[in-house]
């Protein structure tokens, strides 16, 4: 399956790369290691391992079902807001264990994430945006405002609701909503940023923006992203794993998963015969 | 010859269906003559009220202001002032929700947000139960248990007091609170809580940044109906309160409230006395009255 790939993932991170890999091979951010998952009785991962560089755009692909989302939620531990998920093996951000270490809040401010539907909170814009770094302490208005301008800039929403900060967040359209989502997960300063079908509830121009800032972000930002739209991986992704029934088919290079599957499952996925 | 059975099942079916509509015509009056009982009994109640209460004032000549500000309640003398049972009233629930808010909100909190299953499965049927008990039996529970407590623990005369009457009050009025505050809090999406807690917010903060304030218009709908609850009770605090013709100046003065007021004289005053006692209700009512027109704001608020 996907193990020598893994290995060479590993090995090129010592190594110097050579020039003759078309592809250049950044830094292992996340590396999972044999992870299976089970709620109550019932396993929904099955060995899973796979290495996610740094500063690229990984897409988890997949049918409804299959297990990414729950896989990306092991990445910050949301899975742990769930009665009975039960997990083993091991998953490790920057080499630390993220199930040894108990501290949940400082993981997910390193990890941040985006959900299916905008999901902002009754409030301010600008409150929203200052969430998390008021619940980190941050008190300083100055400070505070720096950090609410700065994220929505890079959120690339800025213009749009710079007049309007002060309003409900809830008055803008879902595609800003989105955006300003993305700028609230950013204000945290992650390292990582998780996105769970961002644009599944958006309409083709937000999606759109939305992918365009995935392609901004990502200079910054290791961002895994679960998407049912297959273009959409092919357009915004450096690397695709494809999830079937709760284990990674095959985990390489975009280019190489659309065009040249090894896997015939694979093939017959991104081609539209299933899914 | 073969038409025949199927004609005969049509005239079946008919007659069958006269009687539906028939059934279903009865059964709709039915229905409505039973929702119109209630609104009849309401107005039914309102006007003899209203009617009884505001003839000394209208026929007799007593001043209405002086009926509300007068400090002097001496039915054998011909003085009516019911103000300071509006302060005993006032106070009584102000302490009451001081008290019963905070720990209703608490539990609410707990048992939505935080409590294992297993352990809101026993609190909140026992919270649930809590609603079911006869407030005579607060008002006895208060009379053998908490009066008693403080008489000796803040060496007073009387244990009888509004502090008696304010706890009494404060548990009467969890039941409600709890169940409508977590009824709300539960009514959360789910979204708020995860998008926090994957900002890197704790569980309590997340509690009180965003479940809490989500919730605000039912967590006030639920504090609007406790104070209703403890406005309007009347066998617990007879029990409790001292109903003394005070205008209580302390946590341990004995204090007379408008509903004990009545409940105390109605059965042997006659004349102007009962009337009195009818205008007594008519302030209790416009109390409550408001009360319903604070909730169906707040509640307004919260559907936009």
């Amino acid at each position: 399956m996907s193990t020598a790939l893994l290995e060479r993932n590993k090995e090129s991170k010592e190594e110097e790369l050579s020039p003759m890999n078309q592809q250049i091979e950044k830094a292992t951010k996340i590396s999972v290691n044999d992870l299976n998952l089970f709620y109550g009785d019932k396993q929904a991962l099955y060995n899973i391992s796979i290495d996610i560089q740094e500063k690229q755009v990984t897409a988890l692909i997949g049918p409804s079902g299959c297990g990414k989302s729950t896989f990306l939620r092991t990445l910050n531990r949301m899975n742990d807001l769930i009665d009975g998920v039960k997990i083993s093996g091991d998953i490790t951000i920057d080499h630390e264990n993220i199930y040894q270490s108990h501290d949940v809040i400082q993981l997910r401010t390193k990890v941040g994430m985006v959900f299916q539907k905008p999901n902002l909170f009754p409030m301010s814009i600008y409150d929203n945006v200052a969430y998390g770094p008021r619940m980190q302490g941050i008190k300083s208005k100055r400070e505070l405002n720096r950090i609410v301008e700065e994220s929505l800039r890079g959120a690339a929403i800025w213009d749009e609701v710079k007049g309007r900060l002060k309003t409900s967040a809830l008055g803008l359209s879902g595609g800003q909503q989105q955006r300003v989502c993305i700028a609230r997960a950013i204000a945290m300063k992650p390292e990582v940023i998780l996105m769970d079908e961002p644009t599944s509830a958006l309409d083709p121009i937000s999606t759109l923006k939305v992918e365009e800032l995935i392609a901004q972000l990502k200079k910054d930002y290791t961002i895994v992203i679960v998407t049912h739209n297959m273009q959409q991986a092919a357009r915004v992704s450096d690397k695709t794993a494809f999830f079937l029934n709760g284990e990674i088919i095959e985990y390489d290079v975009t280019k190489k998963i659309f065009s040249n599957p090894k896997d015939q499952r694979t093939e017959d996925y991104v081609t539209g015969r299933f899914g | 010859m073969a038409s025949l059975p199927i004609e005969n099942q049509t005239t079946n079916n008919r007659k069958s269906n006269k009687k539906k509509y028939f059934l279903e015509n009865v059964s709709s009056k039915v229905f409505l003559f039973c929702a119109l009982l209630s609104v009849f009994s309401l107005l039914l109640i309102i006007g003899f009220v209203f009617y009884k209460g505001s003839h000394p004032f209208i026929a007799e000549g007593y001043s209405f202001i002086d009926f509300i500000f007068g400090t002097d309640w001496v039915p054998s003398e011909d003085q009516f002032g019911i103000f300071p049972m509006i302060v005993a009233s006032v106070y009584a629930t102000i302490g009451a929700l001081i008290i019963g808010v905070p720990v209703g909100l608490f539990t609410a909190i707990f048992l939505s947000e935080l409590a294992p299953k297993s352990m809101a499965k026993i609190i909140s049927p026992a919270v649930q139960l809590l609603a079911g008990i006869p407030s005579v039996l607060y008002g006895v529970f208060g009379l053998a248990i908490i009066v008693p407590f403080l008489q000796n623990n803040l060496g007073l005369a009387k244990g009888q007091s509004l502090l008696a009457v304010i706890l009494v009050l404060a548990i009467m009025m969890l039941p409600t609170i709890v169940t409508v505050a977590e009824t709300a809090i539960r009514a959360v999406p789910k979204t708020y809580r995860e998008g926090s807690l994957a900002l890197g917010a704790s569980e309590i903060g997340t509690i009180f940044k965003v479940v809490v304030p989500a919730a605000k218009s039912g967590i006030m709908a639920a504090i609007v109906l406790g104070l209703g609850r403890a406005i309007g009770e009347t066998m617990a605090v007879i029990l409790v309160a001292g109903n003394s013709l005070i205008i209580p100046t302390s946590l341990t003065d004995s204090m007379r409230p408008l509903t004990t007021n009545i409940a105390l004289e109605m059965g042997y005053a006659f004349g102007t006395h009962q009337e009195m006692l009818f205008a007594t209700g008519i302030v209790l009512f416009s109390f409550i009255l408001l009360l319903n027109f604070v909730l169906a704001k707040i509640s307004s608020r919260g559907g936009n």
